[in-house]
């Protein structure tokens, strides 16, 4: 560590010192002196092991004979690997808008009420929990005890199943069920996030134009449809790609929580699991093209976005 | 209309992306890895290094360890390195880390591998050799292999004839937990053939009971419990030589020989009446940890438990694991009493460096005198070496199984999933048993597609 902030402090020194060098006029030099290292580092780091990651993808297994697009094949023919497809599009689908849409209710709900900060704290605290902690708390949640003897339950929801007279399930095991139970945690999770930049957008909106809509007359419906939606939309729409782009990646809550077993598995979980349990590189490889390739568009749509706001 | 203050509201959407970016990239770098090393002086009066002398003196030296056994299994492992490294002077570096079996593929291709790796599955072993980082063993240790240990246990670490790696610890598989108080007062016996052991369970079941209890969840290594069952019925009712064709792909994943076998598994876990007590249905034992799988037995809700010799770690440490205690196994009977196979497991010390230290460290581990130095250190613990003395075991199942492995008798096969091919043997053949009994899929469709997942 030590080493790596001295390293870091000559290299910021020889590049002062060689830029110290130009006179005036040599803007242009000085600039791409300091970008220099940037792009040598995005190299190293991101552009070689992302095209490496491409070139693998279309090797067998072990990475030694070259198969074209089988592993491609793999993944939208085989049914296990369809599974993968259809639960990341579940996450996909369902995540950002349910927990924009409770994040948003919430501070809308919560927007100059009684006791705001203390309401916002809740909410916001499972954010600062991570990922695997809070698979954890959730595995408890879910936990499952028979319904035999003095055996007593020991997780919230069957408890509460049990109290209203039902018998407790196996909550972790049925799919589909088990992916929703799983996405549940990542919306709790992300909730807060949605809710504590969706509020400041709020807050940002002129108080004369809510009060003018209020002196047209204007319900609290149409309040939220005319005044508050359009108004926060750019933060909304920021809100909801960002928490795409996290839940395509998501790997932690499923190893964590199932292990992508009883078909929870998605793309992140499935690409680690091939690559490094079933030592299948090039299936492994694929996967991730394939995560990276989803995630572009959502990216390019919210730099899009962030521009037209800017402009 | 209201756009025109969007630009400061989008700033701090976007600082509020940043910050979310950032907990994902922060989440994504969990687990440090404990490298503490194990030199410190104790008791350096009561060591004779006379067994030590033949190393020379290698004072300054350092040998750097990688496995995957962690707290507490790790204490009597750096304990057991003491004697070497006070008489040689060579300093251990001991390093245990969960997620070896990943990692250690990882480090040996990105050309950074330990000194030395406790390799627990001989087809990860042929994995690593394939990576051309690892060295052959020493003549020293394969001497000692040569006397210590049988056969086939020198043949695990041996790939394309060459000997790599030499035997560390061993695991008896094939034990059902119980409780002998249990058994004294309902009067059952111990049964010695399959044959009994089923009477045994049926006379249980009569008696109002559900005898067995199972588990097979363990995170993403879900169903490996599940496939030890399996092997050992594959022993059982198809012979070793069968199990060794199985093995090695020469009969199918698929054929008569394991259907029958999953079958006579499904005879007990997928049998209402029989499971599972104390922890639900048959479903269940999906979502049991291994780990809780046999406590049951102490509450009395279920009789049997088959799980291997390092299960006795798991009941809480008041129990009496004896003969005559709360909790005791017995060696999961063969088709008839004559006939004794025995599943079992193993690591083995796989050394990707050939510096004069490392070579002695590995000769030092490969024999007797380690071994029995180790045996008087740890429970839960056993070895394959003929140079044990089951007498410096402490642990009753230790002893247990140390008898059964160097019984004359005993046909000793090494588990088959860590034999296999890694996409069927830690992942299609762990994923497919456990939909087997999570989700009630049938044997046929299970055997199929372990089948297709064997590497062309």
């Amino acid at each position: 560590m030590f080493a790596a902030i001295l390293l870091f402090a000559a290299v910021v020194g020889v590049l002062l010192f060689i830029a110290g060098r130009f006179g005036g006029k040599r803007d242009r030099v000085v600039a791409y002196l300091y970008l220099a290292p940037v792009v040598l580092m995005l190299s190293v780091g991101l552009l070689y092991p992302g095209v490496r990651t491409i070139y693998e993808s279309f090797f067998n297994a072990a990475g030694d004979a070259f198969i074209g697009i089988d592993n491609y094949k793999t993944i939208f023919t085989d049914s296990e690997q369809l599974v993968v497809l259809r639960n990341t599009a579940f996450w996909v689908l369902l995540t950002p808008f349910a927990a924009t849409g409770v994040g948003m209710l919430y501070a809308i709900l919560v927007d100059k009420a009684k006791g705001e900060a203390f309401a916002k704290a809740l909410i916001f605290l499972p954010m600062s929990i991570s990922f695997v902690a809070a698979s954890v708390i959730w595995k408890f949640m879910y936990e499952y005890r028979p319904d035999q003897g003095n055996v007593k339950q020991i997780g919230l929801v069957n408890q509460i199943i049990v109290w209203l007279g039902g018998k407790p399930v196996q909550l972790l095991i049925d799919s589909p069920l088990n992916t929703f139970l799983l996405i549940a945690v990542m919306i709790w999770i992300q909730a807060g996030f949605a809710m504590t930049v969706l509020s400041a957008a709020i807050k940002a909106i002129p108080d004369d134009i809510i009060e003018a809509a209020r002196l047209d007359g204007v319900g609290p419906w149409g309040m939220f449809r005319f005044v508050t939606l359009p108004a926060i939309r750019p933060a909304v729409i920021v809100v909801i790609t960002t928490i795409a782009i996290g839940t395509l990646k998501v790997f932690d809550i499923v190893q964590t929580m199932t292990g992508g077993r009883f078909n929870t598995s998605v793309i992140a979980n499935e690409f680690y699991s091939q690559s490094f349990r079933s030592a299948n590189q090039g299936l492994g490889a694929a996967l991730a093209v394939v995560l990276f390739v989803l995630v572009i568009p959502i990216v390019v749509y919210n730099i899009r976005q962030l521009r037209r706001s800017e402009a | 209309m209201f756009g025109q203050r969007g630009s400061s509201r989008s700033r701090v959407a976007l600082a509020g992306a940043l910050s979310v970016g950032l907990a994902f990239s922060l989440t994504a770098c969990g687990g440090d890895s404990d490298s503490e090393g194990g030199s410190t002086d104790t008791q350096a009066a009561s060591i004779d290094c006379a067994p030590y002398k033949a190393f020379g003196d290698l004072t300054g030296k350092t040998v750097t360890i990688y496995t995957g056994i962690v707290t507490p299994e790790d204490t009597p492992h750096k304990e057991s390195y003491k004697p070497f490294e006070q008489c040689t002077g060579v300093t251990v570096k001991y390093e245990g880390d969960k997620a070896f079996e990943t990692q250690i593929l990882v480090r040996a291709k990105a050309g950074n591998p330990p000194d030395v790796a406790f390799v627990p599955q001989p087809g990860l072993l042929q994995q690593l050799v394939a990576t051309g980082k690892a060295v052959e063993a020493p003549a020293e240790t394969a001497a000692n292999v040569d006397k210590w240990f049988g056969e086939d246990w020198k043949s695990y670490g041996t790939v394309d004839n060459k000997f790599y790696a030499a035997p560390l610890g061993a695991n008896v598989k094939s034990l059902v937990w119980y409780s002998p108080k249990e058994f004294e007062e309902a009067g059952y016996t111990v049964p010695t053939t399959l044959d009994q052991l089923k009477t045994l369970t049926d006379k249980m079941v009569t008696d109002g009971k559900k005898p067995w209890c199972a588990g097979i969840s363990s995170g993403e290594a879900t169903g490996w419990p599940l496939t030890d069952w399996m092997e050992d019925f594959m022993l059982r009712t198809g012979g070793p030589e069968t199990y060794d064709k199985w093995v090695k792909h020469e009969i199918p994943f698929n054929g008569p020989e394991a259907t029958a076998a999953l079958d006579a598994v499904g005879a007990y876990l997928k049998n209402d009446q029989y499971v599972n007590g104390g922890l639900g249905d048959v479903k269940s034992i999906a979502s049991t940890t291994f780990q809780d799988a046999g406590l049951p037995i102490l509450d009395g809700q279920c009789s049997l438990h088959r799980q291997a010799s390092f299960y006795a770690a798991n009941f809480p440490k008041e129990t009496n694991i004896a003969k005559d205690g709360d909790i005791y196994a017995f060696y999961l009977p063969g088709k008839d009493e004559t006939s004794k196979p025995v599943l079992g497991g193993g690591e083995f010390v796989l050394a990707f460096a050939d510096r004069p230290e490392v070579k002695a460290f590995q000769t030092y581990l490969s024999s007797d005198v380690w071994a029995n130095a180790k045996a008087k250190l740890s429970s839960g613990w056993v070895s394959a070496n003929k140079g044990l003395d089951p007498n410096n075991l402490k642990n009753p199942i230790d002893q247990l199984s140390a008898t059964i492995l160097l019984d004359p008798n005993a046909t000793f096969r090494f588990d088959a999933s860590d034999l296999m091919p890694a996409a069927v043997g830690s992942n299609a053949f762990w994923k497919q048993t456990t939909a087997w009994i999570a989700s009630g899929q049938d044997t046929k469709t299970t055997l199929d597609n372990i089948e297709k997942a064997w590497p062309q």
